[in-house]
């Protein structure tokens, strides 16, 4: 008996500081190799003076921000949801739509949770279409909170028309249909793999959106721009279509947040963040009860287990 | 592992169904199967996947009452399910993060039968059911995910049915023919889209039968063990699956469901490919089109060769090689524990398959395509060199004469009762 138990114990503790010690090497090793691609950004500033040779399209790696929605106890702040709500309403809508979202969205819990009279007075802002009347014609009424938001045009072929034929994209999943491209090296992968496990970097999305709202920089000398291009230094090849949307001062807040680009830009990543799961607040707080059950429930089956046990050889 | 049947009816029902259908005694017999003593902790996994599957089927069956089949409205029912259907992100996000952990776990599963030569004599049938499992499964799992009909699922489907197409290179017009018919069309299209749908509902039933014949060839043998000899005394060195086993894996399961939990629950896009957000788009190829991550092993064999013909016919033959896998291994021990040569080699093919998997996700250039060729050539020459080599030259490390004698654990009741419970 005492040896066994000395066993198990030795032997968990071996565990145990294996397990640290490894954890600890992913830490450092993927701090590390995220490093060097940070540390590159300053120094890319000053890189003007070699204009010689065509600049190669450096990789810029996207910080990974802090956003209430992150981690265990991850929320949205109903307030910054709601100015939020306003760049999009005043900025995003003129070209993008969020065909997923319905205005009764922005009155539920764990979102903007706006009140039922402004959910109601949002919504009649729109026409809708809604069946034909007995001579055929379409019908016209306006918005209910059940109505889905509208796009500014009538299908992808109008938008793509408007903009030299790419539609701008719907933003609905946008911050869960985007990633951030890190460059590393094949053995610091299985660590950034841990590492992202285990601190729960779900927010590729929201960060790459952030970085590309302030991504927009002068871009490096003889780098060749094609006409009706911006330069990025978020966006893949680093030309995008879509000019800055975002500046200081584009909306005006009514909470007195000031309106700098980096507060804006914030303040929609997280309303893009809720409209990609709107359900988020509601999974990880049923997901804390469920992880504390599925405790307990492994430490009663591991007494039962050992309690049956105890009396065989084996 | 036959044993006679303990089963007594006890109430005058119970005497006159066991005269007419002897469904308690059956089930009774079953759960009474004596299970090796000294069985580990992997062993655990096999309760471990018989939930995973039902889990699978569960969800399934409530994703797919919300899912339509339609190139137009597939992308947009399933963000409905998320959005507007009670608890449906929870269904939608079980059924998603479930599918890897069912791949993790079958992974351990397949290894630890590799480890411990649970294919070899008299355990073959069970193997290779096991392995048609795995086709089964691999098949199951590449439409359900072809059916979110992202920009991935569309392009993975583009690939992976256009690899057929390689036939031309053995009979002209053979590989279209067979790649339209598998269409439905011309392109990847609404027919495709309906027969992935139609046989990712069927496939998991016969799952559900292929892993019922699994669990019958089991019970003709019985379990192997982590020594790799039979059971000399069932009444020393087995125990009844009920309660012992069922207890022990009810334990295990519960610890790998809280794994499960926080996934689902707090990461459930890790596993995933942020593209698949975006839905499909016949005109536009996204940059880097790979699989999920349980297939990235096969998607870099399927890379790594040239020609593309070669390329298909040795992914296929990654996975029909396991068939084989129980005459291919010589060797007269089956637990490498006993093989001082082999588990290194072992060791390797564990190496060699999670470098595939990081060869399978990175771009296939420079380096990467030497190197995925490098472990290629080693995951077919573990299985068709060095398992029949080393397992002629080896010789084994001293082996014990029976499981009991490796058993570390006296019974410990204070002189009362140290007979085993039976199963009820």
């Amino acid at each position: 008996m005492t040896t066994m138990k000395t066993t198990l114990a030795r032997r968990s503790l071996r565990a145990l500081a294996a397990g640290t010690m490894l954890s600890l090497a992913a830490i450092a090793t993927a701090a590390a190799a995220e490093q060097p691609a940070a540390a590159a950004k300053p120094a890319a500033a000053p890189a003007q003076e070699p204009a010689a040779s065509p600049a190669p399209a450096e990789h810029y790696q996207v910080p990974r921000q802090e956003w209430t929605f992150g981690g265990l106890f991850g929320y949205f702040d109903e307030q910054q949801l709601r100015r939020g709500y306003k760049i999009y309403k005043n900025v995003c809508s003129n070209c993008h739509n969020m065909r997923f979202l319905a205005y009764r969205n922005l009155g539920e819990p764990g979102g903007p949770n706006l009140s039922k009279e402004e959910v109601v007075a949002l919504a009649a802002e729109i026409q809708v279409q809604d069946g034909y009347n007995d001579q055929g014609e379409p019908v016209m009424r306006a918005g209910k909170p059940s109505d889905y938001f509208q796009w500014r045009f009538k299908n992808e072929k109008e938008a793509g028309a408007s903009f030299n034929g790419a539609a701008p994209p719907d933003l609905s999943v946008m911050a869960k249909a985007r990633t951030v491209e890190r460059d590393i090296a094949w053995y610091s992968f299985p660590f950034l793999m841990l590492k992202d496990l285990f601190t729960q970097y779900q927010e590729q999305g929201p960060d790459y959106i952030y970085g590309l709202l302030n991504g927009y920089v002068d871009p490096p000398a003889g780098f060749k721009l094609n006409a009706g291009s911006n330069y990025n230094r978020v966006f893949p090849g680093h030309q995008i279509a879509m000019p800055q949307p975002l500046t200081d001062g584009v909306v005006d807040y009514e909470d007195g947040t000031p309106n700098t680009l980096e507060q804006e830009s914030k303040d929609v990543v997280s309303f893009l963040a809720w409209a990609a799961e709107p359900h988020l607040v509601e999974r990880k707080k049923l997901g804390l009860l469920v992880l504390a059950y599925l405790a307990a429930l492994t430490a009663l089956l591991y007494v039962a287990k050992k309690t049956l046990w105890r009396n065989v050889e084996h | 592992m036959s044993h006679a049947s303990t089963y007594e009816p006890k109430t005058a029902f119970t005497r006159w169904l066991d005269s007419r259908l002897p469904i308690i005694r059956w089930t009774a017999d079953f759960m009474a199967f004596p299970t090796p003593r000294n069985l580990n902790y992997i062993w655990t996994f096999g309760a471990i996947l018989t939930f995973f599957l039902v889990v699978q089927i569960i969800t399934g069956v409530i994703v797919a009452m919300h899912y339509q089949p339609s190139t137009t409205l597939a992308f947009d029912s399933i963000e409905r399910l998320m959005r507007d259907v009670n608890y449906g992100w929870l269904m939608r996000y079980t059924h998603m993060v479930g599918a890897s952990l069912f791949f993790l776990a079958v992974y351990i599963h397949i290894f630890r039968g590799l480890y411990y030569g649970s294919y070899k004599a008299p355990r073959e049938v069970l193997w290779i059911i096991g392995v048609a499992i795995l086709i089964v499964m691999i098949a199951t799992a590449f439409m359900g995910y072809s059916l979110v009909w992202g920009q991935m699922s569309f392009w993975a489907v583009t690939v992976i049915t256009n690899l057929f197409s390689s036939f031309d290179s053995v009979i002209p017009g053979l590989g279209t023919t067979l790649v339209q018919w598998i269409w439905g069309g011309f392109s990847v299209d609404n027919p495709t889209l309906n027969r992935l749908y139609s046989l990712h509902y069927l496939l998991p039933f016969i799952i559900v039968g292929l892993v019922a014949l699994h669990v019958w060839a089991l019970h003709v043998p019985g379990s192997n063990n982590p020594v790799g000899i039979e059971v000399r005394s069932q009444e020393k060195e087995t125990l009844p699956f009920h309660p012992y086993f069922t207890t022990k894996d009810m334990f295990a399961l519960a610890a790998f469901a809280m794994l499960f939990a926080y996934v689902v629950f707090y990461v459930p896009n890790y596993l995933g490919d942020a593209v698949n957000y975006v839905p499909a788009n016949p005109l536009v190829t996204p940059p880097h089109i790979v699989p999920e991550w349980y297939f990235l092993p096969f998607y870099a064999i399927l890379r790594a060769i040239p020609s593309k013909l070669g390329g298909v016919l040795l992914m296929f033959g990654s996975l029909v090689v396991l068939f084989f896998v129980p005459w291919l291994d010589t060797s007269r021990v089956r637990s490498t524990r006993y093989r001082p040569i082999y588990r290194w080699f072992f060791l390797a093919l564990v190496v060699d398959c999670l470098a595939l998997g990081y060869l399978g996700a990175v771009p296939p250039e420079g380096n990467a395509i030497l190197a995925a060729k490098v472990f290629t050539l080693y995951y077919f020459a573990h299985f068709l060199l060095v398992m029949p080599i080393v397992g002629l030259i080896e010789t084994p490390r001293p082996m014990p004469s029976t499981i009991s004698e490796t058993f570390t654990h006296k019974a410990q009741g204070s002189g009362h009762d140290m007979r085993t419970v039976p199963a009820e």
